[in-house]
């Protein structure tokens, strides 16, 4: 079967998933982006590459920081931008949901960006819209599936700080059962050739066979940072935890939470990532967090030219 | 067809601009031919402020029918734009589209004072009213033919004019209408 992402060229028609991406989009995205970094430090932040195309920011799930990163980059593209806040609480939300693609494809719409709280949504998105070839969509978080424009930020941030995938030792720490973040962070790493990917955590938030994406498995915090050249720090998703994964926030922090002291068992020069937003003082210290190890701030700053790439790769299919 | 020798057209290019350039004027090249052009004339004219270089892939107009090329270069401009004489650098004049996506781009940059072209080759075919004040030759190039300048790395940087049969694939090519 075609990947539904691609079309007949092997070109990039919609982004849904970086599983499966084969690494030339990848470097392509990741390249086009590196363009865009210095628009963003111009005086006019602006390229006319999108003028006229209509981007709709479909949030189905709530996310200002996500939604705020898209919408700057489209209109840095120049795209008129219409961002919709969609309450999922209604009944017979596939229906609606297709109900909405079929409305806003009716007004002509050139972008989807969708973000949503049921695995799949934005693939079910891209195959209904199939038959409108200059219609692509954006997957914004899907679920617990993937958040692809999160993990290919992250994969810049480390190309930008670290260069060679290939020499690389990157670990992903605290709750990967829950994270879309980590699924795409872990495929991306695996495509472009990271020979050494670990998660960190405690049973309970590892998914089962998660040693199946090609990482190795560590409980003890401790151990699992030993030598790493990057460290990638989860959000401990309190709104997703449903019964008693964990006993307390503060236990958590104790095991599994980034102190300065766990820091200095990864290389001297490791730097410390953040998808955001944060919880100080549960996943990762205050101190960690604002020293000069830390990449979390300039992680936001390459999110926006990325997801310029993005749409501007799009956009020219 | 029996194509000028790239270096003469360069010296002879020098030469019309010597008199032409003030202290101030920044040089700015079109990657990739424009730029090594203007590399050459911004070393041999002994220019002070520093060169800029341009991808215009971001300001072009076939997007839709060519899509993005693969290596967008991030665009160089070293310099204050505002008010300052812009010499503008490409190695083929042509339907003059990267031309006019080049000084869209560097309006984002500011408002120069003017922006001179200088190509080394220009093969008429225009599609826009544009014109280059200096020019190293006019040659009638057949349609559907690309001219393009290499550089011979091997042979210290020489530049060559080059003929090819058809436009190159925009993940290969500059991705212009050369």
């Amino acid at each position: 079967m075609r990947n539904p992402q691609l079309n007949a060229h092997g070109e990039l028609q919609h982004l849904l998933t970086i599983e499966g991406l084969p690494r030339e989009v990848i470097v392509h995205i990741l390249d086009t982006a590196g363009s865009f970094v210095g628009i963003t430090e111009r005086d006019v932040k602006k390229v006319p590459i999108l003028r006229g195309k209509s981007v709709f920011n479909l949030f189905f799930e709530n996310s200002t920081r996500t939604r705020t990163t898209f919408e700057i980059a489209a209109k840095r593209l120049s795209a008129d931008v219409i961002n919709l806040n969609i309450n999922t609480s209604s009944a017979a939300k596939g229906e609606s949901l297709l109900d909405t693609i079929d409305n806003l494809s009716a007004m002509h719409a050139d972008m989807f960006v969708v973000r949503h709280a049921s695995s799949g949504a934005p693939h079910l998105i891209a195959r209904h819209v199939e038959a409108h070839p200059h219609l692509h969509v954006v997957n914004a978080g899907d679920g617990r599936h993937a958040h692809p424009t999160q993990g290919l930020l992250d994969l810049y941030t480390l190309r930008h700080y670290k260069q060679d995938f290939t020499r690389l030792s990157v670990a992903v720490v605290g709750d990967v059962l829950h994270s879309r973040v980590a699924r795409s962070l872990i495929h991306g790493l695996t495509t472009m050739g990271t020979p050494d990917v670990r998660v960190i955590g405690p049973k309970t938030l590892l998914p089962e066979g998660v040693e199946k994406l090609g990482v190795r498995v560590f409980n003890d915090m401790n151990e699992g940072l030993r030598g790493c050249d990057a460290i990638v720090m989860l959000r401990l998703q309190n709104e997703r935890m449903k019964g008693p994964l964990l006993p307390s926030a503060q236990e958590f922090f104790k095991s599994y939470g980034l102190t300065a002291e766990k820091l200095a068992l990864a290389k001297p020069d490791a730097i410390v990532m953040h998808p955001g937003p944060m919880n100080r003082g549960v996943e990762i210290d205050s101190a960690v967090a604002d020293g000069p190890r830390s990449v979390i701030l300039p992680q936001v700053t390459f999110g926006i030219a990325v997801r310029m790439a993005v749409m501007a790769i799009l956009a020219g299919q | 067809m029996q194509l000028p020798d790239a270096e003469q057209l360069c010296t002879s290019l020098v030469s019309q601009l010597r008199a032409q350039v003030t202290p101030d004027t920044a040089i700015v090249g079109i990657v990739t031919g424009g730029a090594w052009l203007a590399e050459r004339l911004h070393r041999e004219l002994g220019l002070k402020t520093p060169m800029g270089t341009l991808d215009v892939s971001f300001y072009r107009d076939d997007l839709g029918k060519s899509g993005l090329k693969k290596q967008v270069l991030p665009s160089q401009v070293p310099f204050e734009v505002e008010g300052r004489p812009l010499l503008l650098v490409d190695d083929v004049l042509y339907t003059g589209r990267t031309i006019r996506a080049a000084m869209n781009e560097l309006f984002d940059y500011g408002r120069p004072a003017r922006i001179d072209l200088a190509v080394l080759v220009d093969r008429g075919g225009r599609e826009l009213p544009i014109a280059a004040q200096f020019c190293g030759a006019r040659l009638d190039v057949p349609a559907g033919k690309v001219l393009v300048l290499e550089r011979d790395e091997a042979a210290g940087g020489k530049l060559v004019l080059q003929l090819s049969a058809q436009r190159r694939k925009p993940s290969s090519a500059k991705g212009s209408g050369k």
